[in-house]
């Protein structure tokens, strides 16, 4: 059997191990956007439109954080989660919990900031209108995150993005053990390293897939956005 | 339906560093149609913002009635020269005032059928908005202007960028309103549409009311400079 018949194979069976790796990382990563979004896209929002002590720091700390290095993050999250850490009680090192905090903590500041640059031109449309409608602070604040809708799914389509191909933050803090941290990303890290290449071949493969999906996803929001959008 | 008369007393506004309006004093009279004129610049978008109490004064004060203006924003509608169109159906753009204000679904449908029906808009109630054309636009802002039933409508140039067609269609659905008992106040450069429609003027000049005047004599026979050059074209 050649490498490409092996790896043939493997997606075509469903074979376990390889659904186990992606069932897995599936679950860590939308498990982290869907926190993320949950927290960042009212906090982008909230950037946009209310003033509150702290605001311009945060501003520029989410568009800083956006390029966080992801090493960096799992060796904060792993210092925090060791043993002697602050929260090393809790037992959560190298367990799947472990990778959504740092994945969160990834992806965080890309919503946030996407969320911000999305809602800015909605809500400077509508202010002045909102105020005439005596719409409530969190009645805008909802109003503005549907109508930009479009542009959030996309600001969370690249935060899963960024959480399924991330590769050094969930190696750090999950330990890449077979059948209980191992993602995509990490098995083909290591499949690779031993010279197993048909079961990083097929992860590398769903990994593709998965980005074309995504892209997809955002060129048809984009898309049907744009019918809702007001012509200049 | 009673409506409070709007009273501005000795209103000063002051933006980008400079007073926009001083010392303005005027009171609307409590029905009919008010056409809030002037040359460019001379302060009817303010006065309209002012009176809907989405600006606030920075001297003097805007009461309907007892209440400041900014209190009971509610009871007004406004119409904006640029309609912002939430992006949305035309139905969730006229509901939009009801939802907010904790309006039952039977309520927000009747209402909304009700006020689409009379704008002419039911048959491009799913569409999203922005395909409106722009006369469409201004009768749905028109008409989730109007959904929380009003007592007071303030228009900004309502029809500044319509076709005649659409001016018409819009200024039939006006009229239609002020014999509802809406009191109305519109700014217009329209010297046409402002005889078609008002039944008083307040003439703007230079961020003071110059002159106002029952429309018919206002038309007739202006009395400041300022009103008669503005209406010569020249101002």
């Amino acid at each position: 059997m050649t490498t490409w018949e092996a790896v043939w194979h493997l997606v075509s069976t469903g074979d376990a191990v390889l659904m186990g790796i992606i069932s897995l990382s599936l679950y860590v990563s939308l498990t982290a956007v869907a926190i993320a979004s949950l927290v960042g896209a009212p906090l982008g929002a909230a950037l946009v439109l209310f003033s509150f002590p702290g605001r311009r720091m945060l501003v520029v700390l989410a568009s800083s954080l956006m390029a966080l290095p992801p090493v960096v993050v799992g060796l904060f999250v792993y210092l925090g989660l060791s043993r002697a850490g602050p929260l090393g009680s809790l037992g959560l090192l190298f367990t799947p919990t472990a990778m959504i905090i740092a994945q969160t903590i990834l992806i965080l500041p890309i919503i946030v900031a996407l969320t911000r640059e999305a809602v800015r031109p909605v809500y400077t449309e509508y202010a002045e209108f909102l105020r005439a409608v005596e719409a409530r602070p969190l009645q805008r604040l909802r109003t503005v995150l549907w109508d930009a809708r479009f542009a959030v799914i996309t600001a969370v389509l690249a935060g899963f993005g960024r959480a399924i191909a991330e590769v050094g933050a969930v190696l750090i803090v999950g330990g890449n053990i077979a059948g209980v941290t191992r993602v995509m990303t990490t098995t083909i890290a290591l499949e690779t390293s031993r010279g197993n290449l048909e079961l990083a071949l097929a992860l590398g493969l769903i990994l593709i897939a998965i980005a074309l999906s995504l892209n997809s996803l955002i060129h048809l929001a984009a898309r049907i956005g744009a019918r809702y959008q007001p012509s200049p | 339906m009673s409506v409070p008369s709007l009273r501005f007393k000795d209103v000063g506004l002051h933006l980008g560093g400079d007073w926009r309006l001083r010392g303005l004093s005027t009171v609307l009279p409590a029905g009919g149609i008010t056409a809030v004129m002037g040359p460019n610049g001379s302060g009817k978008s303010l006065f309209l913002r002012l009176a809907m109490g989405v600006l606030s004064p920075d001297e003097g004060a805007v009461l309907w009635g007892a209440q400041r203006a900014a209190d009971s924003r509610g009871a007004r509608g406004f119409v904006f020269q640029r309609t912002p169109i939430l992006r949305r159906s035309v139905f969730s753009n006229v509901a939009y005032p009801l939802q907010i204000s904790g309006a039952t679904k039977a309520e927000i449908r009747a209402r909304v059928d009700h006020w689409l029906a009379r704008a002419n808009l039911t048959h491009k109630a799913q569409d999203p908005a922005a395909r409106l054309s722009g006369g469409e636009a201004q009768r749905m802002a028109l008409a989730r202007a109007l959904v929380r039933d009003p007592q007071v409508l303030l228009l900004d140039e309502p029809s500044a960028s319509l076709d005649p067609r659409s001016t018409a269609a819009l200024e039939h659905l006006i009229q239609e309103v002020a014999a509802d008992g809406v009191k109305i106040c519109l700014s217009s450069h329209d010297i046409g549409q402002a005889k078609r429609l008002s039944t008083d003027i307040v003439f703007l000049h230079e961020g003071q009311v110059a002159e106002q005047a029952e429309a018919q004599r206002f038309f007739a026979s202006p009395q400041t400079e300022a009103a008669c050059t503005y209406l010569e074209g020249r101002l």
